[in-house]
């Protein structure tokens, strides 16, 4: 399933948010929005995710989602957005209750997720007894459990520590390759954005445009934090949004 | 590099503190110390009788009282009021609180309404409540349930607005149905709040209950209250708020027990 966006412009009351985004998110391919904080990425992205409607343009999906997705736009929340009463095993369920799943086909489904984000021994755990980086793992086997067709991540490993992030990364590497998804992720982070994306799409202070989009084509499993071809491109982007961040940095905040 | 002829000394702590922590026994301690001097002050002649009766003389009324087989009748009477009322109150006002924190029409409509009913002190109501609903039971567990049925409604709709709204988000974009999202995420999520609701109610409860048997009724904790009054019999007076302070205490720890059982969650 590819995803296209065209011409997308929103706005809160008086306040642009969004001006003309046009974005294309091919199938299997990972998509990064990077840009100054307030540029208006999460809105994009609720957009994307039908948690709200566009003021102008368009969000199309092309394609049928495969049949076996249960929830085709399925979202990563940089807070997990876990729910504290329920455990792991509680959480990952919910997600699948009202789909007229048997219980039997729930168990196999919850079984599977939390054996893929090495969770399996935690599956009774609660959150507050979870880590940020096992929290988020619980939220990526969510994610998983319902069979996303397009995966949209907004800001997933901002909440963590530096260590926890880069061995979060790993795993989405890992993910990435294991599962062949299509997605959009969401970042302030270029490192990040250079480790996890084959399109690396710049935006502007609010109201968002698109100022510049980088292709990087090589597979993301191929990629080593040290690649010189990866620090230029990094050091390109960071010049595209150097001012940008500045000037945002300036800003009184509208809120 | 350092100068071992400069003094040295260690850094002075200056933490600690402002962190409460259980210390058992205390409570009781100072309970039993009280009484104690109470019942010394009694014997001794330092409180008069006509003053306040030792305590040993109201426990002698609760035996008396437990033996002649009123205890139960009173308590039962008390107790049945209190939970027909309270149990009714806590689901109306559950669901209004509900449908307020839901519903934003509802809210419009409502909250004002209930914002100006809840101080009003219901016990002044019992005389239009007996027009009403008659001398017997039904003035009574009226009374109850209109006093218990604001709290709640005002500690569910508060718990309902501060339910996270990345979760319901969260739930809507894995395409929960509505029904789903109220059952599975907002009522936990406003559970806390709840039960604290239920720990006001059950409080304002007694009180009203109590005062609803002064007032008028033949059996009940209220009503051998008034009469142990009216024939100033202050040892059976005191029995009577003994048992009362028993009473909230009881209430107090059940909810105690079912927050531990139902917000184990909690971090
Ligand atoms: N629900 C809303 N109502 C009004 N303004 C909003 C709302 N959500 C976001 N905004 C504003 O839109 C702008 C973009 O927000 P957001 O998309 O969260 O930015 P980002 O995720 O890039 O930091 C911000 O200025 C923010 O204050
Ligand atoms: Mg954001």
């Amino acid at each position: 399933m590819q995803l296209r966006i065209e011409g997308l412009s929103h706005r809160y009351g008086d306040v642009a948010v969004l001006d003309n985004v046009c974005l294309v998110v091919d199938a299997g391919r990972i998509a990064c929005i990077v840009g100054p904080s307030g540029c208006g990425k999460s809105t994009l992205l609720r957009l994307v995710g039908g948690l709200e409607e566009p003021g102008s343009g368009r969000i199309l999906q092309v394609g049928e989602p495969p049949k076996r997705s249960l929830n085709p736009l399925t979202y990563i929340f940089q807070d997990f957005a876990l729910l504290p009463w329920r455990t792991v095993a509680g959480n990952v369920s919910l997600v699948l209750e009202d789909h007229g799943l048997t219980r039997r086909d729930r168990e196999a489904i919850i079984g599977d997720v939390l054996e893929r984000t090495r969770l399996a021994e935690f599956r009774d755990a609660f959150p507050r007894q979870l880590s940020g980086g096992m929290k988020q793992r619980v939220a990526i086997a969510r994610a998983l459990a319902v069979r996303p067709a397009v995966l949209l991540m907004d800001e997933p490993l901002s909440a963590l520590d530096s260590q926890t992030r880069e061995l979060m990364m790993d795993d989405l590497v890992d993910l990435w390759k294991r599962e062949n998804l299509t997605g959009i992720y969401v970042t302030h982070n270029l490192h990040e954005a250079v480790r996890l994306g084959h399109r690396i799409v710049v935006m502007s202070r609010r109201p968002g445009r698109i100022l510049e989009t980088v292709e990087i084509d090589s597979p993301v499993w191929d990629r080593d934090a040290s690649d010189p071809a990866l620090e230029t491109t990094r050091r390109h982007l960071w010049t595209a949004m150097r001012d940008e961040a500045r000037a945002v940095d300036l800003e009184l905040t509208g809120d | 590099m350092t100068d071992t002829r400069e003094p040295a000394r260690p850094v002075r702590f200056r933490g600690g503190g402002f962190a409460p922590r259980p210390v058992r026994l205390a409570g009781p301690a100072v309970f039993l110390v009280l009484v104690a001097a109470w019942e010394a002050g009694a014997r001794t002649g330092v409180i008069s009788p006509l003053v306040l009766p030792a305590p040993s003389e109201a426990i002698g009324a609760l035996v008396e009282l437990w033996v002649s087989g009123e205890l139960w009748e009173h308590l039962a009477a008390s107790l049945s009021r209190l939970l027909l009322g309270w149990v009714s109150g806590t689901v109306l006002g559950g669901l209004i609180g509900l449908a307020i924190g839901l519903f934003s029409l509802v809210r419009a409509g409502l909250a004002p309404l209930v914002a100006a009913l809840f101080p009003i002190p219901k016990i002044a109501l019992l005389p239009l409540f007996i027009i009403w609903f008659g001398i017997g039971e039904e003035s009574k567990v009226a009374l109850i349930l209109f006093g218990t049925l604001f709290p709640t409604v005002i500690f569910t709709y508060g718990g309902v607005d501060n339910v996270d709204r990345t979760l319901i988000r969260m739930g809507q974009s894995f395409g929960l149905g509505w029904f789903s999202i109220v059952r599975k995420i907002i009522l936990p999520g406003a559970l806390p709040a709840i039960l604290s609701g239920m720990r006001v109610s059950s409080a304002i409860a007694i009180i009203l209950i109590v005062a609803a048997e002064l007032i008028a009724a033949e059996r009940g904790i209220g009503a051998y209250i008034q009469i142990a009054g009216s024939l100033f019999a202050t040892d059976q007076l005191i029995a009577g708020v003994a048992l009362l302070s028993v009473f909230g205490l009881t209430v107090n720890w059940l909810i105690a027990r079912a927050e531990r059982l139902l917000l184990r969650w909690r971090p």
